[in-house]
């Protein structure tokens, strides 16, 4: 066993092993999806946000552009303020955008759906989405069903 | 009766903070004399041949098969749901964040950990530490640190390996046998597994598993008593204590990591 | 004559065991001592008190001046690159051959260029006469090549003094010859102070300036191979003679045998 033979084994093992490590961050991971620092931010307000998480996706149409980055509770309006971070490529969003929380599937995660609005002006980084939309509560839709059979 | 067996307790408890003591006592010698044996990179060299090349067939084979099973099981659950297509999110996330740094550490452990133990406690046996020593020469230094790096830089690239091999063999079972849409593996993958709180996650606790599986079996056969039953006492105490030590790290890291999502 | 190794009150327990009860003692230079006595009896420990591998519990070990116990790893090692070992086993380094087992203290310790390094290592294989095998593995080599590489190794760094653990042991005739004849040899042409370790009486007696017998902890005899030779102590003629039954008993200290039959009736 030469001394060569024995650099070029573990030679091929390094590269092997970042090869590896490679394939975990581009083809297995969201790396190449998102990079964090790059788009840009805006903010909205929800009465509720349900399962709403951070790093849920934020989509048009269904397709995804973006992730919540932060979620925290505005104690000066008494909604949750969502601050959701949008690929710099999609910044044709009009100031009348609607955000919605919908649920992908009956039991699956939520997600921040975004409806375009008409205005020509359109979201830049800091800005608020008016229109919202929260998400619904299955207590609070079977109470309201409950209490429109009984009132009948 | 009771004083005895208090007294066994006793001994026990004392027996082992002694080994822990000279435990750890070994394991800041290996420290400190890592900057010296980085300027040897030969050594290092020749050790990541010997602890990681030499584990690379057994971490490959063992990696493709645990990916294939994940798929076949992880298909036959989630087709009742109707939910087959996030197969790729079960697979990648079973072997990133658990079976991936779990299973390569314990192959390591029987694999390299039990040789390295062997080594050098043979090496004890026959005097050569001894008579390195009797040479001016820190058989710590000369010996054990390079097989420490060498640990130190394998095991996560084989965790690495392991876990990318594995997910190749999920997607064999699941897009290849059973028909699931190439795209949807790949890209509900995508969706789901976060670089810095998954993978790098379950990185970080090959790096650990590294550090806790060299320095057992690089103690257990420097401490071993110089006769062939101290060697095989220390080849196995090495794959069982290692074997402890991962599963109990496991839970600690995932608590820390995973817990609070 | 000037001594190279000075002990004094030495002793040293293992276990239970009291191994050396206070002994005291000098090694001088340029001559080959000898320590004999039975099997057990600390021989092989004093070499490793002497290189400073274990610490006395109580007494000195001077060497080349220095206490050897109460010094820094700098000044230890310093003081162990001045002399050499012989391992009974060899303890030649399994995963190096030959000539890079002889090789291993220069690349440790030194700076030289290969070429240089080379024409070293052949030099001292030629002199225990190894030359050829330089490139075969431990594992191919007899016990009494091992044994003589591991000579050659000791004796790279051009040491003051080697200490010799069991050198005859285990050996047929005619590489016990060759081994004593090298230890001679090294001993008068490179100056060298000699330690030996051993209970083959023979070898020891033809080879040694001074010996010092040790038993039970204690030096029984000293002086050189004729004052022991004609000792009158009936002990130190049971050791050189090899007779089974003497001052040292041949029984383990047992109860009366024919009592020990009966207890069972």
């Amino acid at each position: 066993m030469t001394t060569r033979f024995i650099e070029i084994m573990v030679g091929l093992f390094v590269v092997l092993g970042f090869l590896a490590l490679f394939m975990l961050a581009m083809k297995v991971s969201n790396l190449s999806r998102i990079s964090s620092k790059e788009g840009y931010e805006v903010s909205a307000y929800f009465e509720n946000i349900g399962g709403l998480k951070v790093r849920s996706p934020v989509t048009v149409s269904g397709v995804r552009v973006g992730q919540i980055t932060e979620i925290v509770y505005d104690s000066n309006r008494y909604e949750a303020k969502v601050v959701m971070r949008i690929q710099a490529a999609h910044d044709y969003f009009p100031i009348d955008t609607t955000a919605s929380i919908y649920t992908a599937g009956l039991l699956g995660e939520q997600y921040v759906a975004l409806e375009p609005g008409a205005e020509e002006d359109v979201l830049t980084t800091g800005g608020t989405i008016e229109f919202t939309q929260s998400a619904l509560v299955l207590e609070e839709i079977i109470g309201k069903i409950v209490v429109k059979l009984t009132s009948e | 009766m009771i004083a005895a067996t208090l007294q066994n307790i006793g001994t026990w408890a004392l027996g082992l903070f002694e080994n822990l003591g000279r435990a750890s006592i070994f394991f800041g010698k290996i420290i400190a004399a890592i900057p010296h044996t980085l300027t040897r990179p030969r050594l290092i060299i020749k050790e990541i041949y010997s602890i990681g090349v030499l584990s690379l067939t057994i971490i490959v084979v063992s990696g493709l098969f645990v990916g294939m099973v994940l798929g076949l099981q992880g298909y036959i659950t989630l087709v009742d749901f109707g939910a087959e297509e996030s197969l790729g999110v079960v697979v990648a996330m079973t072997l990133v964040r658990e079976l991936g740094p779990v299973v390569t550490a314990l192959l390591f452990a029987g694999r390299a950990g039990s040789a390295l133990a062997a080594e050098i406690g043979l090496m004890k046996a026959t005097e050569q530490l001894s008579s390195m020593e009797m040479m001016a020469v820190d058989p710590v230094k000369r010996i054990i640190t390079p097989r420490f790096i060498g640990g130190f830089i394998s095991v996560p690239l084989l965790t690495a390996i392991f876990t990318a091999v594995g997910i190749l063999g999920g997607r064999l079972v699941g897009v290849g046998l059973l028909g699931i849409d190439e795209g949807s593996y790949w890209s509900q993958m995508q969706a789901n597994v976060d670089l810095i709180d998954d993978v790098a996650n379950g990185m970080i606790k090959g790096v650990v598993f590294a550090i806790a599986c060299v320095w057992i079996a690089l103690y257990k056969g420097y401490d071993a008593m110089p006769t062939a039953e101290g060697i095989s006492l220390a080849t196995t105490h090495t794959v069982v204590n290692s074997a402890l030590a991962v599963l109990g790290l496991d839970f600690i890291l995932t608590a820390l990591m995973f817990g609070n999502v | 004559m000037e001594s190279i190794v000075q002990i004094r009150d030495l002793h040293f327990t293992r276990g239970p065991r009291k191994i050396f009860n206070g002994i005291s003692l000098d090694i001088r230079a340029n001559q080959v001592t000898a320590f004999m006595g039975p099997s057990g009896s600390g021989k092989t420990t004093l070499l490793k008190l002497i290189g400073g591998q274990l610490k006395p519990e109580k007494g000195t070990v001077q060497v080349f001046g220095e206490d050897i116990h109460n010094v820094d790893q700098n000044t230890l090692y310093a003081v162990r690159k001045q002399m050499g070992m012989l391992f009974q086993s060899g303890a030649l380094l399994t995963d190096l051959n030959v000539f890079e087992n002889v090789a291993f203290p220069l690349r440790e310790h030194t700076q030289l260029p290969e070429q240089i390094m080379r024409d070293l290592v052949l030099l001292k294989l030629e002199a225990v006469g190894l030359r050829g095998a330089r490139k075969l593995m431990p594992s191919q080599l007899s016990g009494g090549m091992a044994r003589r590489v591991a000579l050659a190794r000791a004796i790279v760094l051009d040491p003051s003094m080697i200490m010799y653990d069991e050198p005859f042991t285990g050996l047929d005739p005619i590489t016990k010859g060759t081994i004593v004849t090298l230890i001679k040899e090294l001993n008068e042409s490179m100056g060298l102070t000699s330690v030996i370790v051993s209970h083959d009486v023979d070898e020891t007696l033809s080879i040694a300036d001074y010996i010092y017998v040790i038993s039970e902890g204690e030096i029984v005899e000293f002086g050189t191979p004729d004052d022991l030779v004609t000792s009158s102590s009936e002990w130190m003629q049971q050791f050189l003679q090899g007779l089974p039954d003497g001052p040292v008993p041949f029984h383990y200290p047992s109860d009366n045998f024919k009592e020990d039959l009966l207890v069972g009736r």
